[in-house]
Parts: structure tokens; C-alpha cells; sequence
């Protein structure tokens, strides 16, 4: 089957952190474990008055990419309720030419 | 959106869709989402993707709802406790029948001995119980008396009555394409080029209507971003220009902006020549803020102050989003005035992709209004404070909030004697200034009946009965944006399931309404009630509202032209002048200046300068986070895991000076309190700020008076002072007292 993996167009991540609950109602997740998890780099001055703050949500060894939402014709749980609609889910040659699109901060996770 | 709202699942569940309100708290945007349920109990929420605004995007908060609906700590059906044991916890379940037969013989007592105007009902801000409060006083108790018990109403209600008294509209809400089914898209839509927030981060602010996440939608497809604000949020670190202004100083920098834009003559004649009253005064005034002069003030630079002008004159459409920065400041109705000016000016008024503009109110919210027709003008004359406060008065059908704390503690002009508290957290951080006077004087009343879902510092302390209230997913409404003030969505809100023994606003005011004022409430069920509501300027009853999910009303621009802003039907606005007021002739009526002025915060540098060599870090506060809705969900264990702790932002250099490190406790103190919360250092404060966030209790710790779930440790609000508020009546100084800051350790005050 042809690999999928999590694309994160960062640069409008709000850190909103639903990511991170969507995925723990999916796979019932207790407090101190996550299938996603949010990082936060900065907010650090570049030049003064402008400020390098980036959220990136990285899927852990526990995120199965949704299968069984998938299965069922859904999106992964993330990528349906990410506030920004920054994520996307497809194939990864897909995943690649949308990112290429996408042209800035923008990552791609095989978890 | 499909017909079907309730749909059968092959394993014996079942899903509904709905639109998110309140309980738990949240304003009216209406989120779209489907709630499946089995064997009784909320399983899974899941964002509805067909939903206009929303498309199946969720904030944490609904993410989290089973765990809410389904919280052990959660109360589910009445409890009454002995008025001389308030403070302990020895609450017994009653029935909704013994409550009844406690509370409406009182009442009548009340009535017969004191008059009606000896109760009062108080209701906090945002929720679902702001449209109900109203009616549950007038036309289901029939007192005059409803308190918004925040110092000079400093919430959503001088935005209303400032866009009433120099716009005579509703609410004015950027354009983001809300009320088209294909939004963004739509033709007679125009992508923003600039948003300027003003005193809000709308991605997690609590927004009355506007769902945050659009302002990203609109980035996405080319919008600029403009920030003011005291903080460089993460949206502030993604806008084009910042300007990080000192806390307050606002209308300023708002007076700097006019200055540029008439000086170098930017602004729209046609516009202010056909529909502005009073230009050449405004042009006047604002001679007195050159740039130079304001960078001073504000800290802004001039050469952003200059820059940012220009842009919002000559960049079309440009919409500026006000925030409760506009209400949380004794300056903030000039403020708020100098804002509609600069979109006036700027020809950004009603105009696509500019400032849309609803009526005053309609459907729920003006029956709201409409349920005082119940009182007598005699009784109505009664309202505490009205007439002192005639701005407020003829804005707010309410009591003035801090003449009702000074009636609570002084028993003048009359005694109030019996308390109804729906939904609000008096105790607690979020409205209510100095709380321990509110809770002395709260403590005299002869009965206190309280509407929430868990206990919270102020049912403990204060309530002798406890009526539960279902949350969203159990109940039916109508989630309706801005209350009425602007509809852009009307979503209807079904009832998924019920836990316990529980009775919605709605269900409460009509079960009391019936036995005390029948003729006021005429509808056999709460959807009969709705489809009353709808029936005449929609044509659908409360199920076809269901099965339509989302109601978009169409939106005309450039009502001014059309006679459809006036009562009359003539073109132009509903004020006075029949134009926009840059000159206001109500404020000069109740004795203000009639054009907008700046007026430095009550404490600060330049105001107490004694005071402020001894508290010299500028305290602002109130910034949100979207794991809470004020005071609420702090029991919420997977909100909690997110944001642990209350925070107070300091600058790394200010931090070290004091030698505070960061996650250290640190206890913040004034003239008037102190509170102890977590230190974050961060560059994105300046370095003579710090920023305290709101809303903090400890749900885990002891709910018994005195500790009261620690409600007095994190208690920002009594830092902040009763009455120091703006000449007519609104805007108490929330977000920019001063303070002083040491390191603590431990979060306990009486450590």
C-alpha cells in the first residue's frame, strides 16, 4: 500500500493544541502520553521587535495515522479539527508537491 | 448542510448535530459539531464539516465536553444548604419541587414586604444565561434589578453602547464572509487587506460571534495582520507591524492615527462630507496628538504610528477588530469613539471586506429587552444606579455595577435581600473587583439561589440553593452570534442527552415565569418558545431549524444609503444627527467632552508617580488561553494538563533584576492585594510590563470557607479598584494597574 504520512504547514500553527486532544479522544490517551505533541520554538528576537515563533505538532511512535478513521472515509482526528487547517493527510509523492506549493515552513511526518 | 440531525449508528448509538454554546462557557459562535451517545453517555464529539464558519474545527474545550458532561464532581440535581452554614460543605439533594416551595414563597414575602426591586438577579458574561438572566428578572421574578457585577460594565457592553450612541447600530463585526454560504468566495465579498486587532488576540479571545481561526482562513488568502497590543502575541509575531503600546494608552495612539490621516488628508471626503457629523471639531482635537507627542505617551514609534495611519487610510477595504481593551479602561468610551472614527473616515464602514454592521438587537435578544414591559415605569425607575449613570442607564437595561456594590454594602437607596447568581463567579478572578467586599456584602443577603454545574469559590461560600444546569449537549437553544446584535449565523442547538436532574436557563426562567408571571410566558415547551422566536421573520418553526443546522442571514452593505439603518426608513444612521457622531451630542449631554480625548490610566508613571516608585512594573492582564472560558474548566483534567498553572509573563531583563527564574512562584502586590502565580520569561513583554492572566482557582484544593478552593491565591481582581471608572460610567482600569513582584514559594498566600 502506498505510505501516507502528515503534512504541517507550520508557519499558521497557532498552538491551539487541539491536535493533541483530538488525537487523545482517538486513541484514549491518559494524561502524560500523546499521539501528537505540540513543540514550540521561540519566540526569540531575530532582529528587534521581530520574533521567530514557530508551533510544530510532531506525531509520536503511538499516531497509526488514524487507520481506523481512515478506513472509514474520515480524516485523521488532528487534521479534521486543527483550528488553522494547517494539516493535511495523502500520499507522500502528493505530500511532497503541496509542499513544493506551499513554498515556506512547511514539514512532512512519517510518524 | 444535510436535512438529518439525529441519526441512528449500527452499534446502538446514536449522533446528533448541534451548535455549541454554553454550559461550559463560551460565547455565541456556534461551532458546528455531531455528539454520539451510548448507553446514555457522550462518547465522542466530532466537528461538523459541514458547518459554514467552522468545517469541522474544534478548540479544545469541545474537544474535551464528554469528560465535562460526565465529570464525577458534577452536579445534577438540586441541593439546599442552611443559610448559617454557608462556607461548609453540607449540601443535601432536594427535589425541583422543594426548591420551588423554598424560593417562590420567598420571593413573594420579598415582593410584599420590600417591593420587587429588594432582588437581584447577577449574571456573568458570554454565556448562553447572558440572553436569559434579563427575562428570569423582569418577567419570570419581576425585579428591575440584573447586575453584570463588573466594574463599569467593563465587558461587550461599552463596545454596544458606544456603536449605539455614535453609530446607532448594533454591533460592528469585521467582514469575514459569515453570512454567505460559500464564504470567501462569495462575489459580493472582498478579501480585508489589513486587519488591525486592537486590544485582542481573536484566535483565542472569547469573541461574541466571530469564530478566531478565520482571521488565519484570511491570512491564508492574503489578508494582512496589524496588531496592537501591550504583548507581541504569537499573531503579533506573524502580523506586519506591531504596535506594542504602554497598557491604556490606547485612545492616544487611537487620536495619532486621526491626526496623520486628516493632516495629510487620507481620509474619504465623499464619505465624510455626506454622512459625518462634526469633522472640523475632530480635525481640531486631534491637532493636539502629533505623532511625536503620542510615540511618548503610547511607546509606539512614530515612524509606526505614521506608517500604520497611512495604511489604514489608504489600504481598502481595511477592518480594525476592537477587543475588551476598548471596555476594561476608564478612557475606553473615547477609545472606542476614536475607533468607529478612524473606520468612518477611512470609508471602512459597512462596506465589503470592511466593518459590517447589525441592528440594535433582534429575535432572542430583542425579546430580551422586550420582557420589561412586565415592570411598571415606577419599578423600572428603581433600577440601582440608572439615573446616576444615565449613559449607562439608556445603553444597559441593567443595574450600574459599581453602585450595586455600594447599595449591597450601604443598604441605600433600599436593602436588596435575596440573590440570584446564574452562571457567574463572583468570587473568582473574572469580573467582580475587589471580591472580598462583593463577598462580605453578598453574605447579608436573606437568600442566595445560585445556577451553575459545579461548585465553584461562590456557591460554596455564598449560595443556599443550587439549581444544576444542563450543559449544551443536553439542552435545546438557539445559538444566535452577538446576541442578536449582529447576527451573522443562527444555529440551532439540540438536545443530545441529559445527565441528572437539570433544568436549562430557558426551562428555569419558564418553570418559575409560569408560577409568577403566567401571562409572560405563554409557551408550553421550550420549543414552542423558538419557533415562537422564529416563526415571524424566518418562517421556520424550532425542527426546521434543526434540520436546516445553520441559518446565514443575508448581509446588505451601504445600509446608510439605503434607509435601512433608521428607525424611519430614511437614509443615513440612527443617532441624533442621523449621521456618524465624530462629535457626539449625547456624550456632552451627560456631561462628557463630545469629542474623543486621552486620559492617562489612574495609576502609572505619570498619574500616582509616588505610588509607582513603589510598584513600578505596569500590571496588565485578561489575555486568553483556549483551555479555559474565564473561571470555568479548571477541573477539566485535560485542559489542566495543558495549562497547569495561572501564569505571570515578565521580561527576561526585569526577571533577573528581580531574581525571579522561570516556572518560579512569584506573588504580585499593590495597594490593594496580591496574588501568587507561575513567572514565564519571555522577550515578547516589554520590560516595564508584566502580564498576569485571569480566571485562577484550585478545584482540587479545599472548597470549605476560608480557603474556597484557593480562590484567594491566584485572585488578580483584588489588585484592581472598586469605582475608579470613566465619566460616564464604563470602564474600570482591568488591564493596566501597576504592581510590585517577588519571588514566593509556593502558591498559598498564607505561606
Amino acid at each position: 500500500m502506498e505510505r501516507h504520512g502528515l503534512l504541517i504547514n507550520y508557519q499558521f500553527c497557532s498552538g491551539c493544541h487541539s491536535c493533541e486532544v483530538a488525537c487523545k479522544n482517538v486513541l484514549k490517551l491518559p494524561r502524560g502520553k500523546w499521539g501528537i505533541k505540540l513543540l514550540e520554538n521561540g519566540p526569540w528576537e531575530v532582529t528587534p521587535g521581530k520574533f521567530e515563533w514557530d508551533y510544530v505538532p510532531t506525531p509520536t511512535q503511538l499516531c497509526d495515522l488514524c487507520a481506523d478513521r481512515v478506513a472509514a472515509g474520515k480524516k485523521p482526528s488532528c487534521v479534521h479539527h486543527c483550528l488553522s487547517q494547517c494539516m493535511e493527510y495523502a500520499p507522500l509523492d502528493q505530500l511532497a508537491n503541496r509542499a513544493a506549493e506551499l513554498g515556506h515552513k512547511t514539514a512532512i511526518f512519517i510518524p | 448542510m444535510k436535512n438529518e440531525w439525529k441519526s441512528q449508528n449500527s452499534d446502538g448509538s446514536y449522533t446528533v448535530r448541534t451548535c455549541g454554546w454554553s454550559p461550559p462557557g463560551e460565547h455565541p459562535v456556534g461551532c458546528g459539531m455531531r455528539l454520539t451517545v451510548k448507553d446514555g453517555r457522550l462518547v465522542d464529539v466530532e466537528g461538523d464539516e459541514e458547518h459554514p464558519i467552522t468545517n469541522g474545527r474544534l478548540c479544545v474545550r469541545c474537544l474535551s465536553l464528554p469528560e465535562y458532561v460526565h465529570h464525577p464532581k458534577r452536579i445534577t440535581t438540586p441541593m439546599k444548604r442552611d443559610p448559617k452554614d454557608r462556607g461548609k460543605d453540607t449540601w443535601t439533594p432536594i427535589s425541583w419541587d422543594e426548591a420551588w416551595d423554598i424560593i417562590i414563597p420567598k420571593i413573594n414575602q420579598l415582593k410584599a414586604d420590600h417591593g420587587a426591586e429588594s432582588i437581584i438577579v447577577f449574571g456573568g458574561t458570554g454565556r448562553e444565561a447572558c440572553l436569559y438572566y434579563y427575562p428570569l428578572a423582569f418577567a419570570s421574578i419581576g425585579t428591575p434589578n440584573v447586575s453584570q457585577p463588573i466594574s463599569g460594565w467593563s465587558c461587550y457592553g461599552p463596545r454596544c453602547a458606544i456603536t449605539d450612541f455614535i453609530l446607532g447600530a448594533g454591533y460592528p463585526e469585521i467582514d469575514f464572509a459569515g453570512n454567505y454560504p460559500d464564504r470567501y468566495d462569495n462575489p459580493a465579498f472582498t478579501l480585508p487587506k489589513y486587519v488591525v486587532t486592537w486590544g485582542k488576540n481573536p484566535l483565542f479571545s472569547n469573541p461574541d460571534g466571530f469564530f478566531g481561526h478565520s482571521i488565519i482562513d484570511m491570512m491564508k488568502r492574503g489578508t494582512k495582520i496589524i496588531c496592537i497590543d501591550p504583548r507581541v502575541t504569537w499573531l503579533g509575531a506573524h502580523a506586519e507591524h506591531v504596535c506594542q503600546l504602554r497598557p491604556g494608552t490606547d485612545a492616544a495612539l487611537a487620536l495619532g492615527f486621526l491626526n496623520v490621516i486628516i493632516n495629510e488628508e487620507l481620509y474619504d471626503k465623499e464619505f465624510v462630507e455626506k454622512w459625518c457629523y462634526g469633522f472640523e471639531e475632530l480635525k481640531e482635537r486631534v491637532q493636539q496628538y502629533p505623532p511625536k507627542k503620542v510615540a511618548e505617551i503610547t511607546w509606539v514609534s512614530e515612524e509606526t504610528i505614521v506608517t500604520v495611519a497611512r495604511i489604514m487610510a489608504q489600504e481598502k477595504p481595511t477592518s480594525i477588530q476592537w477587543g475588551l481593551a476598548v471596555d476594561m479602561n476608564p478612557n475606553g468610551v473615547q477609545l472606542g469613539h476614536s475607533i468607529l472614527a478612524l473606520t468612518a473616515i477611512t470609508g471602512n464602514l459597512d462596506v465589503p471586506g470592511g466593518l459590517t454592521l447589525g441592528p440594535p438587537s433582534s429575535l432572542l435578544g430583542k425579546w430580551r429587552m422586550e420582557t420589561r414591559r412586565n415592570l411598571s415605569e415606577e419599578l423600572w425607575d428603581k433600577r440601582l444606579g440608572a439615573k446616576t449613570w444615565p449613559a449607562v442607564g439608556a445603553a444597559m437595561a441593567t443595574t450600574h455595577p459599581d453602585e450595586t456594590l455600594d447599595t449591597l454594602e450601604s443598604g441605600k437607596p433600599y436593602k436588596l435581600r435575596m440573590a440570584w447568581i446564574n452562571s457567574t463567579n463572583v468570587l473568582a478572578p473574572s469580573s467582580a473587583v475587589q471580591p472580598q467586599r462583593w463577598y462580605n456584602a453578598l453574605k447579608k443577603m436573606e437568600l442566595i439561589v445560585a445556577q451553575d454545574l459545579f461548585h465553584n469559590p461562590t456557591t460554596m461560600a455564598l449560595a443556599d440553593i443550587f439549581l444544576p444546569l444542563p450543559t449544551f449537549a443536553e439542552h435545546n437553544g438557539v445559538v444566535i452570534t452577538n446576541y442578536g446584535r449582529n447576527a451573522i449565523t443562527l444555529g440551532a442547538m439540540n438536545e443530545a442527552l441529559r445527565v441528572g436532574d437539570t433544568k436549562s436557563d430557558l426551562e428555569v426562567c419558564m418553570e418559575l415565569g409560569k408560577r409568577l408571571h403566567p401571562d409572560m410566558w405563554p409557551f408550553e415547551t421550550v420549543q414552542d418558545f423558538f419557533t415562537n422566536q422564529l416563526q415571524p421573520e424566518l418562517g421556520i418553526d424550532f425542527e426546521g431549524l434543526s434540520e436546516l443546522g445553520v441559518y446565514q442571514p443575508e448581509y446588505t452593505y451601504k445600509k446608510y444609503e439605503k434607509g435601512l439603518l433608521r428607525v424611519d426608513g430614511e437614509p443615513g444612521f440612527n443617532t441624533v444627527t442621523g449621521l456618524v457622531e465624530l462629535k457626539s451630542t449625547l456624550f456632552e449631554n451627560w456631561g462628557d467632552d463630545a469629542l474623543p480625548y486621552y486620559q492617562e490610566p489612574p495609576y502609572g508613571p505619570l498619574s500616582s508617580p509616588e505610588l509607582f516608585s513603589e510598584y513600578p512594573l505596569i500590571l496588565t492582564s485578561g489575555a486568553r488561553k483556549p483551555t479555559s472560558f474565564h473561571s470555568e474548566h479548571r477541573q477539566i483534567a485535560t485542559l489542566r494538563e495543558i495549562d497547569p498553572y495561572p501564569v505571570v509573563e515578565f521580561h527576561p531583563e526585569t526577571a533577573a533584576k528581580l531574581g525571579i527564574g522561570e516556572g518560579d512562584w512569584v506573588e504580585l502586590e499593590n495597594m490593594l492585594g496580591r496574588c501568587r502565580m507561575v513567572a514565564h520569561l519571555t522577550a515578547t513583554i516589554h520590560p516595564k510590563v508584566c502580564h498576569a492572566v485571569h480566571g485562577w482557582w484550585y478545584p482540587e484544593q479545599d472548597g470549605e470557607a476560608p480557603n474556597l478552593f484557593g480562590v484567594w491565591d491566584a485572585n488578580l481582581n483584588t489588585m484592581i479598584p472598586h469605582k475608579t471608572i470613566g465619566k460616564l460610567g464604563f470602564g474600570a482600569p482591568y488591564k493596566q494597574m501597576i504592581c510590585k513582584a517577588k519571588r514566593v514559594e509556593s502558591s498559598s498566600i498564607k505561606d
